[in-house]
């Protein structure tokens, strides 16, 4: 069992490479404002940092260890001259307030991908500034309500979201003043058309579709849906989370959408890094460009014929949400979907989105002529598709969460369980355009072997994992009751010896 | 498009697994008048080629000897930080949760939540958010949500980055709270605690206080924080870390504490890059940790005593609360996270301490020597961290422009963000600006000052 950083640490130990020479005592700072005691971190030497936190790095299942084929997310590799480009030193020692003159190259690059997104959504301008998914949807919906604010009909607060959406379509919706209205879905796996339309009306300030949707399917009726919110008065937000579906072959704008942002951090191959950053930029259409958050980058042409770039802010946008970030948002993962973009070009994308069906549509077959129960068997498969277990579950008495765990013994990341929770005892599973035939065949058997453990022991998913096979730090399944109940979320025990 | 492993061999067999002709079949189901035709893109480039664009690009970008802070601050970076950081299986894992295949992100969360706990003396912090305008305004929701004043008054000092105002105001705007902006005094350049007083018994739902403020002076952090309690309010201290290794943490403040620390973690190892992507952390006390927003990790066992770490309290979050979860917040910064906890383990108490305290040196011989050119004061009186607003006998914009070109990023200019400041500039010396650099610039300035205009 590995120790924590706190448990090495030593009173008398110091790393003096990284001490800088102790200055004069600050005697103008009054001894009000000072710290009485040296703040509580560990103490210890460079090698045990270093090997410290690469032992824990081997711990993580991550896209370059191992198949993670985490539904909704778009596990796939992240090139690594997306990472190599990005964070070259010209890119990476900038202040955020430095001139323009010193950030021409990299506000060129944003600039380009600006036009790019626009393209790919098919909208009439880009805002790249929101940092994460969740928070292009708050750019999204805060928006949808300044458009309605503008046009004094400010009574519009009912956001609609299908049942099945995402958790941060009706979060955000709450935390831009909406009340949120769930509309169901039908047994097709498409929104039920006659509830929507009970649905809208005066109070509609619009609707957050993700579309292929959560479901793993090509919402068909999209179109109707849009003449339905649109008529009522109402805009509608798409949600870009499954753009790595359809990406370069439909476009939202050509939907009927008002407004979407993209995950870069999905669909364009930057690192998802245990949990971020990403970027959500947000592409609208002309009757929300107005209200896109600043800044955005503007070109013109100087006196001498040249292009020249900058930040347009609140002084070019006077109707604008306002500013979603201190700076200019996530610069640095926007980079990296510029570098990917510029290597996919039009073809590529379209590639992008042929292969991760293709690859979809491979899994869900072999795993239902394996037995297992397809959610939609009527269906295609967008880049991702849905088993139910229900059946392995009524029969032996295991859970999904069960399969799961005893996926991570097969040394797979498990895909998104319980999420659409629509169907029961599911499994999301999204294997990605960069996996090869050889992964996905080897999936399969490692499903129809754990079926087949279900049906003869059972309880060795019910106690799954036993240790997961990684070197050192294996533990069994953890206690996140315990864990919820009593929560110990700092370490408390003496640090120092 | 290098990046899509099939073979042709492979394409076959797997089309006729599904049983259609070919990849275009699979998308029968999107109506055909939606379909476009081909996307107006760039050309795909090569690897090659893609890196000689980037590389022209970046070397255009030299950013030159930097002088600026407003919240963002150029610090030595150990090597070691981003050579682990950038280790794959940090880099190219998800949020962790399955917690049993991501046990090093997790284990390594929990240790930085107890850095940051320390060192803003609090009893929990979590996993990280955007940035630290908008963990500012997570954390000014948090405080209307929890504060004994629903609907009061939030205060919120003009010392404050008027960035973080602005992202304040636009992440508030539909919710309905009234936002009150504190004037500062013009002499000290910080909060006057008399200022509050008009707000005495008027329902004050959160006060923000901000240590160092945007103007790098230190705010009377005790008393207001007294003042705040004594009205009932939640105190939010806004800090920069790396002054925390010298100034006293917001827990500590006034006789009960503040109730919430945030700010921007970008000091703590990671790099300028024109504003992103840097991390916003978020501490509290322990009454509201359950209204905090974002992740949170905790400690746990297996069934066979192991120690173990898991994302908890998780019915505040998105996925299982949706419209009445604590914040909208999925993914994090987390990469960044990693880099601070390795960065703060190799500097350690005292590196972290004396980091401050050099920086502190270093903008007070930067402002003696500045100040030593005619007609060039400090603005404000009131005492500083390693920033302090100097009044320049002209007007700041073209001076930047010109000290730019011979390569000096001078500082930043407050006419930006506040009225009749047009002469009034913000400078910053960190532990990385040598005596020579400080030298440098306090001739150049002097010499661009003297350049007869035309």
């Amino acid at each position: 069992m590995l120790e924590t950083i706190f448990d090495i640490s030593r009173d008398e130990r110091r790393n003096s490479q990284h001490i800088p020479e102790p200055p004069a005592p600050a005697e103008e700072i009054p001894e009000r404002f000072l710290r009485s005691a040296p703040p509580p971190l560990p103490r210890v030497s460079e090698l045990q940092v270093v090997r410290h936190y690469t032992r824990l790095s081997q711990l993580n299942f991550s896209v370059d260890t191992q198949f993670y084929p985490l539904g909704s997310c778009t596990m796939k590799y992240n090139p690594r001259a997306c990472h190599v480009l990005a964070t070259l030193p010209g890119f990476v020692n900038r202040h955020p307030f430095s001139n323009d003159d010193s950030g021409q190259g990299m506000l060129r690059c944003l600039y380009e991908l600006q036009e790019m997104l626009g393209e790919i959504a098919g909208m009439r301008a880009v805002s790249l500034i929101p940092m994460a998914g969740a928070q292009g949807e708050f750019a999204g919906v805060a928006m949808i309500r300044a458009h309605h604010r503008a046009r004094g009909d400010d009574a519009r607060r009912e956001m609609l979201v299908p049942d099945a959406s995402h958790g941060t379509n009706p979060a955000t919706a709450a935390m831009c003043g909406c009340t949120v209205r769930e509309i169901p879905t039908n047994s097709d796996g498409d929104v039920d058309l006659e509830a929507l339309r009970q649905a809208v009306g005066k109070q509609t300030a619009g609707l957050m579709l993700t579309n292929p949707s959560t479901l793993g399917v090509f919402e068909r009726q999209v179109k109707r849906m849009a003449e339905i919110v649109h008529a009522a008065g109402g805009l509608l937000y798409y949600d870009g989370a499954n753009l790595n579906a359809v990406a370069g072959r439909v476009r939202p704008g050509d939907m009927g959408f008002d407004a979407v942002h993209f995950n870069t951090h999905k669909t364009f191959a930057t690192p998802h890094g245990g949990g971020g950053p990403g970027a959500g930029p947000v592409a609208v259409s002309e009757r929300l460009a107005p209200y896109l958050p600043v800044p955005i980058v503007k070109k013109s042409i100087d006196d001498k014929g040249r292009e020249w770039f900058s930040w347009s802010g609140e002084e070019d946008l006077p109707d604008s949400i306002g500013r979603l970030a201190t700076f200019a948002g996530n610069v640095g993962v926007l980079l990296r979907a510029y570098v990917y973009l510029r290597m996919t070009g039009a073809e590529g994308l379209r590639r992008i989105s042929g292969f991760a069906t293709l690859n979809a549509n491979y899994l869900m077959a072999r795993l239902r002529k394996a037995g297992f129960t397809v959610a939609f068997p009527g269906r295609r498969a967008t880049h991702e598709f849905i088993i139910s277990l229900k059946p392995e579950a009524d029969a032996c008495g295991i859970s999904a969460l069960d399969f799961a765990k005893r996926l991570l013994e097969y040394d797979f990341h498990a895909p998104t369980i319980y999420f659409p929770s629509l169907v029961p005892e599911c499994l999301l599973i999204e294997p990605t355009e960069t996996e090869t035939l050889e992964t996905l065949d080897r999936f399969v058997e490692a499903m129809i072997a754990i079926r087949r453990e279900a049906q003869t022991d059972p309880q060795r998913l019910q106690t799954a994992p036993h240790a997961v096979p990684i070197p050192g730090g294996g533990v069994g399944r953890l206690d996140a009751t315990r864990a919820a109940r009593k929560p110990d979320l700092i370490w408390k025990e003496k640090m120092s010896r | 498009m290098p990046f899509i492993p099939h073979t042709p061999a492979d394409i076959q067999t797997m089309l006729q697994c599904i049983g259609v002709p070919e990849v275009e079949s699979l998308f029968g189901e999107i109506p055909t008048d939606l379909r476009c035709p081909s996307l107006d893109l760039p050309p795909a480039l090569g690897e090659m080629a893609v890196g000689r664009l980037m590389r022209d690009r970046a070397e255009s970008d030299a950013n030159g000897l930097c002088f600026i802070g407003a919240g963002a601050y150029e610090h030595h970076i150990p090597a070691a930080v981003w050579e682990i950081a950038g280790r794959g299986e940090f880099l190219t894992s998800y949020t962790p949760y399955q917690a049993e295949a991501s046990q090093g992100t997790l284990r390594l969360l929990y240790e930085f939540q107890t850095m940051m706990a320390g060192l803003t003396a609090m009893d929990a912090g979590n996993a990280s958010l955007y940035d630290g305008g908008s963990g500012l305004g997570e954390a000014v929701l948090m405080a209307a949500r929890s504060s004994a004043h629903p609907g009061g008054k939030i205060l919120l000092p003009a010392t404050i980055h008027p960035h973080y105002r602005a992202v304040v105001q636009a992440m508030t705007r539909d919710q309905d709270l009234e936002v009150v902006e504190i004037p500062f005094d013009p002499v000290e350049g910080r909060i006057h605690p008399k200022t509050l007083n008009r707000f005495h018994g008027q329902k004050v739902a959160a006060l923000v206080i901000p240590q160092p403020n945007f103007f790098g002076v230190l705010e009377e952090v005790d008393l207001l924080t007294d003042w705040a309690k004594a009205e009932g309010a939640i105190v939010v201290g806004l800090v920069n870390p790396v002054s925390l290794g010298l100034l006293k943490p917001p827990g500590l403040w006034g006789a009960q504490g503040a109730d919430i620390a945030c700010g921007d973690g970008q000091p703590l190892g990671i790099p300028l890059s024109s504003g992103g992507p840097y991390f916003g952390f978020l501490c509290c006390k322990q009454p509201l940790l359950r209204q905090m927003p974002g992740r949170i990790v905790g400690r746990t066992e297996d069934p066979q005593g192991n120690t173990g770490f898991i994302l908890t309290l998780q019915a505040r979050e998105q996925h299982i609360r949706r419209a009445k979860a604590t914040s909208n917040i999925c993914t994090n910064q987390g990469l960044m996270t990693v880099a601070a906890a390795i960065h703060l383990s190799l500097l350690g108490p005292e590196g972290l301490a004396n980091t401050a305290a050099v920086c502190h040196a270093r903008t007070k011989a930067l402002v003696e020597k500045l100040t030593a050119i005619p007609g060039v004061t400090r603005l404000f009186s009131g005492p500083f961290f390693h920033e302090v607003a100097l009044k320049l006998p002209k007007p700041v914009a073209p001076v930047l422009a010109r000290l730019a070109r011979l390569g000096i990023q001078g500082g930043y200019r407050l006419g930006q963000g506040y009225a009749q400041m047009d002469k009034a500039l913000l400078v910053c010396a960190t532990e990385t600006r040598t005596e020579a650099d400080l030298d440098l610039y306090a001739d150049t300035l002097s010499w661009v000052l003297n350049v007869k205009e035309g």
